[in-house]
Order: C-alpha cells, then sequence, then structure tokens
C-alpha cells in the first residue's frame, strides 16, 4: 500500500493505536487461560467475538464459576456500544454484503475512534480499515502468544496473573469516567456487586449492576 | 458440550449480532437520548462490578489479598496516564511480589 503524504497522518495514528492494542491481547490471552480455557477457545474469544470488555467479562465470569447465560448476557450488554458505532459508520462506509460482514467484524472502539477523529469521509474510511484490521491482526496475535505463556505457567499468583485481570478491568473502565456523577455510578456498582457476591451465584451480581445503569440514565 | 463453549460460541454469536445490527438499522431506531444516556452508563458499571469482584471475591467469599495491591498500582499507573500494558504489568509485578515474598 502506497501512502501518501497528505494520509501519513492517519496510517501512524492506525497502526500505533492498532499495535498498543494488540499488546494489550497477550493480557487476554493469560486471563482466558488462566480462568481455565483453552487455548483454542482463548484465541476463538479473540476471533469471532473481537471486543475486549466482553472477552474479559466473558472469562471473568467463567474464570469464577459463573454460568455460560450470565457470561453471554453480561458480554452482549458490553456488546452493546459497538451497535452504536456501527450507526456512526454505516453511512460513511456504505458497504453491503460480504464486505459489510467484515465492516461489521472490526466495528470497536478503537477503530471508529480513529475514524471519527478524520476530517473527511476518505481518511474516515481509511483510519477505520486500517485500525480496525490492524487490531485484529495484532489483538489476535498477542492472545495467543499470551495464552502459550500462561499455558507454560503452574500458579497464576505466582505470576501476578490473578491481579492482571482487575488491572485490565480497571484500564477499560478508566477512560470512561469522565464525570463525578460517573465516578459515583462506578463506586455504587462495585458496592452492589460485592454485597450480592456472598448472596448469590457467580455472574449475578456483575449483570445485577446493570439496573443501576438504568436507574441513573432514565433522567438526565 | 462444556458451558465454557457455550459461553465461546453463544457470547461470539451475540457480539457479532450487536455490530451487524449497529449497520443495518435505520439511525432513528437506536437514536434515543435516553438509550444512549443508559448505554453509556452499561460498560461503566458492569467492568465497575467486574473490578471489584475480580480483586476482593474468591468463589463466594470476599478477601483483601495481594490482588487489591496490584490493582492499587494499576490506579496510580492510569492517575499517572500510563499506557495499557503498563498498567497491566505493574500490577501483576506488584501482586507477584507480595504473594511470593509473603
Amino acid at each position: 500500500m502506497s501512502i501518501k503524504p497528505k494520509n501519513d497522518a492517519v496510517s501512524r495514528t492506525s497502526l500505533s493505536v492498532a499495535f498498543t492494542v494488540g499488546l494489550y491481547g497477550a493480557a487476554f490471552g493469560a486471563a482466558g487461560v488462566t480462568a481455565g480455557f483453552t487455548i483454542l477457545q482463548t484465541c476463538l474469544l479473540s476471533l469471532l467475538l473481537f471486543s475486549g470488555a466482553s472477552q474479559f467479562a466473558v472469562v471473568g465470569i467463567m474464570g469464577a464459576g459463573g454460568s455460560a447465560l450470565s457470561a453471554i448476557a453480561t458480554a452482549t450488554l458490553l456488546g452493546f456500544r459497538n451497535a452504536l458505532y456501527g450507526l456512526q459508520m454505516a453511512p460513511i462506509l456504505k458497504v453491503t454484503g460480504l464486505k459489510k460482514v467484515l465492516s461489521a467484524q472490526i466495528t470497536i472502539d478503537e477503530s471508529t475512534a480513529v475514524a471519527t477523529l478524520q476530517e473527511n469521509d476518505v481518511d474516515r474510511r481509511r483510519g477505520f480499515y486500517l485500525t480496525g484490521i490492524g487490531v485484529y491482526i495484532f489483538w489476535n496475535s498477542f492472545t495467543y502468544l499470551g495464552a502459550l505463556g500462561a499455558s507454560a505457567i503452574g500458579d497464576p499468583a505466582v505470576w501476578g496473573l490473578d491481579a492482571a485481570v482487575p488491572a485490565a478491568f480497571c484500564g477499560l473502565v478508566w477512560p470512561r469516567l469522565k464525570s463525578k456523577k460517573q465516578f459515583l455510578i462506578s463506586a455504587f456498582a462495585i458496592i452492589l456487586a460485592l454485597s450480592l457476591t456472598p448472596l448469590t451465584a457467580a455472574g449475578i451480581p456483575i449483570i445485577t449492576t446493570v439496573i443501576l445503569a438504568i436507574i441513573f440514565g432514565w433522567r438526565k | 458440550m462444556s458451558s465454557i463453549w457455550i459461553a465461546v460460541i453463544g457470547s461470539s454469536i451475540t457480539a457479532f449480532l450487536n455490530k451487524y445490527i449497529g449497520h443495518s438499522v435505520p439511525e432513528r431506531w437506536l437514536d434515543r437520548p435516553r438509550f444512549k444516556r443508559i448505554n453509556t452508563l452499561v460498560p461503566i458499571v458492569l467492568l465497575s462490578a467486574l473490578v471489584g469482584v475480580q480483586t476482593f471475591a474468591t468463589k463466594k467469599e470476599l478477601v483483601i489479598d495481594q490482588r487489591f495491591a496490584g490493582v492499587i498500582v494499576a490506579l496510580i499507573a492510569l492517575k499517572l496516564k500510563a499506557s495499557f500494558p503498563i498498567v497491566v504489568a505493574s500490577a501483576a509485578i506488584t501482586s507477584a511480589a507480595i504473594y511470593n515474598l509473603f
């Protein structure tokens, strides 16, 4: 692919985002294996589900002994935002058929974010595809390496992998906390989930916090 | 089929449907202020709950152990605007150091 000077900034942004986010895939690979997923199952989540927060939620909930249903429900709710990204991108991409299927698969936080930073539709498309495909390649490669690495070690706590998963969730939620109200809601969610933990099956304390999102989001 | 396989396949299908639906429905279907406000908060509450449970829960018991120290360091790293891999690595190193030393 030839890179015109005008588009250089788009490629640079796309590739640096793709690589940094991709590296994070190693943490997911390790988390999957630590949670009791095989290397194949861990890699399939990155290939097929391909949405970081949802993937971490699936392995986090299953690893804690939650049911498949609560893992799927939590991952699905976390993935709703990708539908909103699709809404934003569809009028810009204007694709149909197989191209639409492939574009949908790479509609994630990063590809949409880089696209919406651009000033015209040509650059938006370029940013979307370069970032989306780039993240896909790096995320999947590093997932495999992380899973391979984690399966080579015994007790995950010896390597701190038990703390890597909540730290990963911190990294995912942090950029979303932009106001005092949102910090407060985050704290309420932690308190609600922890109070329910001794009382309910694993996974239920997580999904129940959606009630807070509805209560606090109902009115402005 | 094990429950892990059900979770892998089921969540992959719904994830794709989420993405594909966005590309397919008329904008006005999802473009509602209330829906958008709730949808902004959904990842915040779910991910926060996951932080809490993954840090303090061991099965159904709540404990304070090396994971908590790791998460504190992760939060400091985030406050200092560190990149994702640094955040995760610093938490892992802290937790591992405490686990192995004490």
